[in-house]
């Protein structure tokens, strides 16, 4: 037999391993609560319309950049044209090619990805904190002159069709584009991936005139963290950027439509040995009074690791090495997820028993512990998410587009400590019972079918 | 870089001990590092390194099934463990009131865990799902992690897959955890890192009572897993039945980072040289101008830089459409390598890769949970915690002569092509 150590000498066996002589020890108590104040956030709105953040967060010799664009589009084509005008908008100007472009971001260690989805195009990435100068330089050249030049338009769009295939490969592109269907039909929101054949027959003509539309200052919103004087990086950001200039303002996504609770559908994924699960029902935005509570509602249900759903489909069943649950934002609300990847021989019990756990978080609602736990977590992991130049850019992106601002972040912590144990019942009542869902189930059809249409509510 | 200060102590059952004060965030990072990773399990028990990984959560003397996590995520924290080549680490970061609450729940199961039959059986069915959902239902699943090393290496330690065959998994004992315990979790074969707005004093006089009783236990010798370097190219292909495009890697050897460390940044510059962004020579060559692959990567350390001792492998890898012959790519692959191993890189070419190294440093030092993983690793695997303040420096150091030699090392000796091709399903199943 085989043995996992090939030393002769004698061993202890499990069990007097798990003890000792002095025997379980108590927990220690937390001890005190330190507190580092979040940094002040200079605000200005540019003549264009840009709108500029900064924020002195010193720590490492770097600073932060998020560049948040609305980028909506209703014509079939805009999608195929935005990822390609995303993967080309850094290849070339009249005074840069691609190679010079990265050089001069490199020579000040700085890294920019472009990224398009239904709603914005994001520019993210980061340097250190001396070569602002040099990293806007290179922003205000491409967003003013990008030139999409023909021959990189035309190598970038044959791999944008390869990876779009690679892509379309993974079973949780699979997974998410049934569920973007299912849940919002065909509302441009569910157009996240543009179809091979589009972006084969973009142009580049049409890729610049995309970027002479859409890609403009008004209502857009850049986002500067790190070990830098706000005001100063600002009148750079307005020298840099003062000639990035539209008569219109940027395209914001128009509202999906309201989701309807349905049957789940099943999409047949031959020979696969994992299903993936997805559920869906209507949730609340960051800005409801009642979201603070939906935020521990969903802690206890699926959205750490101490919830219920994790410890009953992987910590006793077995069933999956991940599930979860979460709010995702979209454009005027909000939508809860839920979901697990499970083997193939185990999709119809895990779905019971997710349904089991939605129904117990109506029925059982969280104990004064739950929320307690889920409460004492919210507040340590804003801490630590907030804990480093990127994380701070990032929330303080994504809130701005909600609206929001530093303000309604340092309040977080009272807001969750406010919330009562009933009003978390409330929300888990409201939002979290299974009568609300809809979703997919992702899998080999021919093994998991019988199982799922036994349980019920699979179209 | 800012050098935050280390304090290092030994306590008497071995435990060494490393504190980086650091006043200036609310957070702490308190981090176990294990000398054990998937090189040293053995054949007929691939992936018991990590399957134990997992066991080591499922509660100890103190703490029920689940406890563990909930005393860390109520405490406001968040926790990981992962398995590597060479080590094991287990962590939590969590808001500073938590340090002592922390300390305990590390102790307690480095202490007394609690190894169960049934807790073996649930793991076993939860690690085969992570291998399900990383490996076995999507395309490229192990690449190149798992598939490269059986091409490149010949011996078990080096060659075998970390994650394990599902039937050695299965015939996983319960006795085998508790010697894999005795043997490797010795407190003499472990380090202990803090990370956060600490103390020095205080907080090795809290790290004393959590963890001052457990007793000593020998530690494991430290074998080498030093083999031969390949004479040849071997070469070989793997069906995929997931992948649409076929990919191909190469793997090379690389010089020993606790004895060479020079020459050993020399090839992780020539990584970056040939792989790092736009300008990057395989990008222009590859990608752009003759226009071979979708995508092409270069990586210096199969799981990371510094991330392991010798034998450590060098890494090419590519996606690229069905109608180009792989070895087409191989071809121009080699002409940039030839081309480096003539001419170097240009200085600034160098200068440029070493500015983005040093920003990626500062960001992981950003995060007290990479800054402590970091300095954890480099602690256990070469002693030398203090190479993450170095570094910057060091890489820009690196003279183009090094990277030139890099690239005439990997030119001259044998390396591993393994080629992935899309099947279809019938042709594996």
């Amino acid at each position: 037999m085989t043995r996992v150590t090939d030393s002769t000498r004698a061993h202890r066996t499990a069990e007097e391993i798990g003890r000792t002589a002095r025997g379980p020890r108590p927990l220690p108590p937390l001890g005190e609560t330190r507190s580092v104040p979040l940094p002040a956030v200079a605000t200005q709105t540019l003549r264009s319309g840009l709108r500029v953040l900064a924020a002195h967060r010193p720590g490492v010799p770097m600073v932060e950049v998020r560049l948040r664009v609305p980028f909506a589009g209703d014509e079939r084509e805009h999608p195929a044209r935005a990822e390609l005008l995303s993967s080309t908008l850094f290849t070339g100007t009249a005074a840069r090619d691609r190679v010079t472009i990265d050089d001069e971001l490199a020579a000040v260690g700085a890294d920019l990805d472009v990224g398009v989805d239904p709603e914005r195009l994001q520019i993210v990435g980061s340097g250190l904190a001396a070569g602002l100068p040099a990293v806007l330089g290179v922003l205000a050249d491409v967003l003013t002159g990008a030139a999409y030049p023909d021959a990189e338009l035309a190598r970038e769009r044959d791999r944008l069709v390869e990876r779009i295939i690679v892509a379309r490969a993974q079973p949780r592109t699979i997974a998410r584009e049934a569920l973007q269907r299912k849940r919002f039909g065909d509302h441009p929101i569910v157009r996240e991936m543009p179809a091979g054949p589009d972006v084969a027959a973009v142009e580049a003509e049409q890729v610049r005139a995309l970027h002479a539309a859409a890609l403009v200052p008004g209502g857009s919103t850049l986002v500067l963290v790190g070990d830098i004087d706000p005001q100063a990086a600002i009148a750079q950001v307005e020298q840099a950027l003062g000639g990035w200039t539209a008569d219109h303002p940027a395209r914001e996504l128009a509202l999906p439509p309201a989701l309807v609770p349905g049957d789940l559908e099943l999409v047949h994924r031959a020979g696969a040995v994992q299903s993936q699960l997805r559920l869906s029902a209507p949730a609340l935005p960051r800005a409801d009074e009642r979201y603070a509570a939906l935020q521990l509602a969903n802690l206890v249900f699926g959205g750490y690791f101490s919830s219920r759903l994790v410890e009953n489909l992987r910590e006793d069943k077995g069933y999956t090495y991940h599930a979860s649950s979460g709010v995702e934002f979209v454009p005027g609300g909000a939508v809860l997820g839920v979901e697990t990847d499970t083997a193939t021989g185990v999709t119809a019990p895990a779905l019971l028993e997710c349904r089991y756990e939605l129904g117990r978080l109506s029925m059982v609602p969280p104990t004064a512990e739950e929320v307690e736990a889920a409460r004492r977590y919210a507040i340590g992991s804003l801490l630590i998410s907030l804990d480093s130049q990127g994380g701070l850019a990032s929330t303080l992106s994504s809130l701005d587009a909600d609206g929001l601002d530093i303000d309604w972040l340092r309040d977080r912590p009272q807001r969750l400590q406010a919330v009562t144990t009933e009003q978390v019942a409330e929300v888990a009542l409201e939002f979290f019972a299974p009568s609300r869902f809809t979703g997919v189930v992702v899998g080999d059809a021919e093994v998991v079918g019988a199982g799922l249409r036994a349980l019920g509510g699979i179209g | 870089m800012p050098a935050f200060e280390l304090h290092r102590v030994t306590l008497p059952n071995g435990l060494r001990v490393l504190l980086a004060p650091d006043p200036t965030t609310p957070v702490v990072g308190v981090a176990v590092h294990v000398d054990v990773g998937f090189r040293s399990e053995p054949e007929g028990r691939t992936g018991f390194a990590h399957l134990f990984e997992h066991l080591m959560f499922q509660g100890s003397e103190s703490l029920e099934k689940l406890a563990h996590f909930r005393h860390v995520q109520s405490s406001g924290g968040v926790f990981n463990g992962s398995t590597h080549q060479d080590y094991t680490d287990y962590f939590e970061v969590l808001p500073a009131a938590a340090l002592e609450r922390a300390l305990f729940l590390e102790a307690d199961r480095l202490r007394a865990p609690r190894l169960t039959e049934e807790n073996l059986r649930n793991q076993i069915d939860v690690v085969k799902e992570e291998i399900r959902l990383n490996v076995l239902n999507r395309p490229y699943g192990g690449f190149p992690w798992i598939l490269l090393p059986p091409v490149l290496y010949d011996t078990f330690p080096n060659a075998h897959n970390g994650y394990g065959d599902f039937s050695e998994l299965e015939q996983a004992s319960l006795d085998d955890a508790a010697a894999f315990f005795d043997t490797y979790y010795a407190p003499g074969n472990a380090l202990l890192t803090v990370v956060g707005p600490i103390e020095v004093d205080e907080t090795l006089a809290l790290v004393e009572r959590h963890f001052g009783d457990i007793p000593a236990r020998p530690t494991p010798p430290r074998p080498s897993f030093g083999e031969p370097l390949p004479g040849a190219e071997r070469r070989q292909s793997v069906p995929d039945v997931h992948a649409p495009l076929p990919a191909l890697a190469l793997g090379y050897r690389i010089p020993d980072p606790s004895t060479e460390l020079d020459d050993y940044l020399g090839h992780a510059l020539l990584a970056s040289v040939l792989g790092d962004g736009e300008a990057a020579r395989l990008q222009r060559r590859l990608v752009h101008a003759d226009g071979l692959v979708t995508d092409v990567s270069a990586s210096n350390g199969l799981m990371g830089a510094l991330d392991a001792r010798d034998p450590d492998t060098f890494t090419i890898t590519a996606v690229h459409p069905a109608n180009v012959d792989p070895d087409k790519v191989l071809v121009a692959v080699d002409e940039e390598l030839d081309r480096l191993a003539s001419h170097g890189p240009a200085a600034e070419e160098l200068a440029r890769q070493s500015a983005r190294w040093a920003a990626a440093l500062h960001h992981e030092d950003d995060r007290v949970m990479y800054r402590m993983l970091g300095l954890g690793a480099r602690e256990l695997l070469f002693g030398r915690a203090e190479l993450t303040f170095e570094l910057p420096e060091r890489l820009a150091a690196v003279t183009p002569q090094r990277v030139q030699a890099a690239a005439g090392a990997l030119r001259s000796a044998g390396r591993a092509v393994l080629l992935v091709e899309p099947a279809s399903k019938g042709e594996t199943e």
